[in-house]
């Protein structure tokens, strides 16, 4: 892993300038109003280079051996399965709720 | 007999032992990778709470939770994280008492975040945005309706970084006195190395959270 004594350090005043133009960037497209998924893909889109900026740099991902980064990369990719996995459960939920209650009031009605 | 060459000149038979530092340093990744999964259950739990609940169903978080001031958050937490990183980069160099500053200034960067949360929470919980309950009036002015859950998921979340963020501090502290008492030099300081992958780690959960819970 590392080596002792002087390593190579980025630029990290590089780096804190581009996550502050992102972080700007990020809330100016978060403000107004447009198409939702518009606005969720350019704003996971612009969360996650900030991210990988922060682990690639400042954690020294990069420095480090590829194994690591797949390691590293694993639970994330878990995450957005375990997103897709619970989705269908509750707006199938939400789904039914809809269909069912305008249903019942009607047996109710006819049946008094 | 191709198989066979191969099998011989493998990178895992050149690979030296883990040494006390970068055994430490795996360590503190697995312990991250594991904290990414809490993280992550966390905020797929909001994700398909929100989607369950519909548009009209979920207040829209601009309409409760104001973006400036943790816009200006994220914006402390990253200044901490070049300060942690200076802090490494002036120990690797030999140099004690600018990692000493360097991690005192992450240190303060870190209570004072604590701080704006703690008055973030204090405002909502006046506001109206409880465990129970949502606001009558939004930002806005306007009347607002929606899913009671947003209370449990938001301070559930943030509460669950902010306690990362305490520990951090505390970790943070307990470094900066080993560095004080001249703990570290050029040679050895993989431990602040470590630190600061927690330290980090704190500030990348945080853009996600900002992300996802204040922006979206």
């Amino acid at each position: 892993m590392a080596e002792n004594g002087h390593k190579e350090h980025p630029k990290y005043m590089n780096i804190f300038w581009w996550l502050l133009a992102l972080t700007i960037i990020e809330v100016a497209v978060a403000i107004p109003d447009y198409a939702v998924v518009l606005k969720a893909i350019l704003l996971i889109g612009l969360a996650c280079s900030k991210a990988a900026l922060v682990a690639i740099y400042f954690m020294h991902l990069k420095f480090e051996r590829k194994t690591l980064t797949i390691i590293v990369l694993t639970p994330f990719i878990i995450c957005v399965f375990l997103v897709i996995m619970l989705m269908p459960d509750l707006t199938l939920d939400a789904r039914l709720d809809g269909i069912e209650k305008p249903a019942a009031e009607v047996v109710d009605t006819s049946s008094h | 007999m191709e198989h066979a060459t191969t099998l011989d000149h493998t990178e895992d038979v050149y690979e030296p032992s883990l040494t006390p530092d970068s055994l430490g340093k795996l360590g503190m990744w697995i312990f991250l990778v594991g904290d990414t999964m809490s993280f992550g259950a966390l905020l797929a739990a909001y994700a398909a709470l929100r989607a369950g609940a519909g548009i009209v169903g979920w207040v829209p978080p601009s309409e409760i939770l104001g973006i400036n001031l943790t816009a200006f958050m994220t914006f402390l937490l990253i200044c901490s994280s070049v300060t942690m990183v200076k802090a490494l980069e002036s120990i690797q160099n030999g140099n004690v008492s600018r990692m000493c500053t360097f991690l005192g200034l992450t240190i303060l960067g870190g209570v004072i975040f604590l701080g704006l949360q703690a008055y973030e929470w204090y405002h909502l919980i006046t506001h109206g945005l409880t465990l129970t309950g949502i606001p009558d009036h939004g930002l806005s002015g306007a009347a607002i309706s929606g899913s009671t859950l947003f209370g449990p998921t938001f301070y559930a979340i943030t509460g669950f970084h902010g306690m990362h963020v305490t520990g951090g501090v505390i970790y943070l502290i307990v470094i900066l006195i080993h560095g004080l008492r001249g703990r570290y030099t050029a040679e050895f300081n993989h431990e602040v190395e470590i630190v600061g992958l927690y330290w980090h780690f704190v500030d990348l959960i945080w853009i996600m959270v900002f992300t996802f819970i204040y922006l979206l």
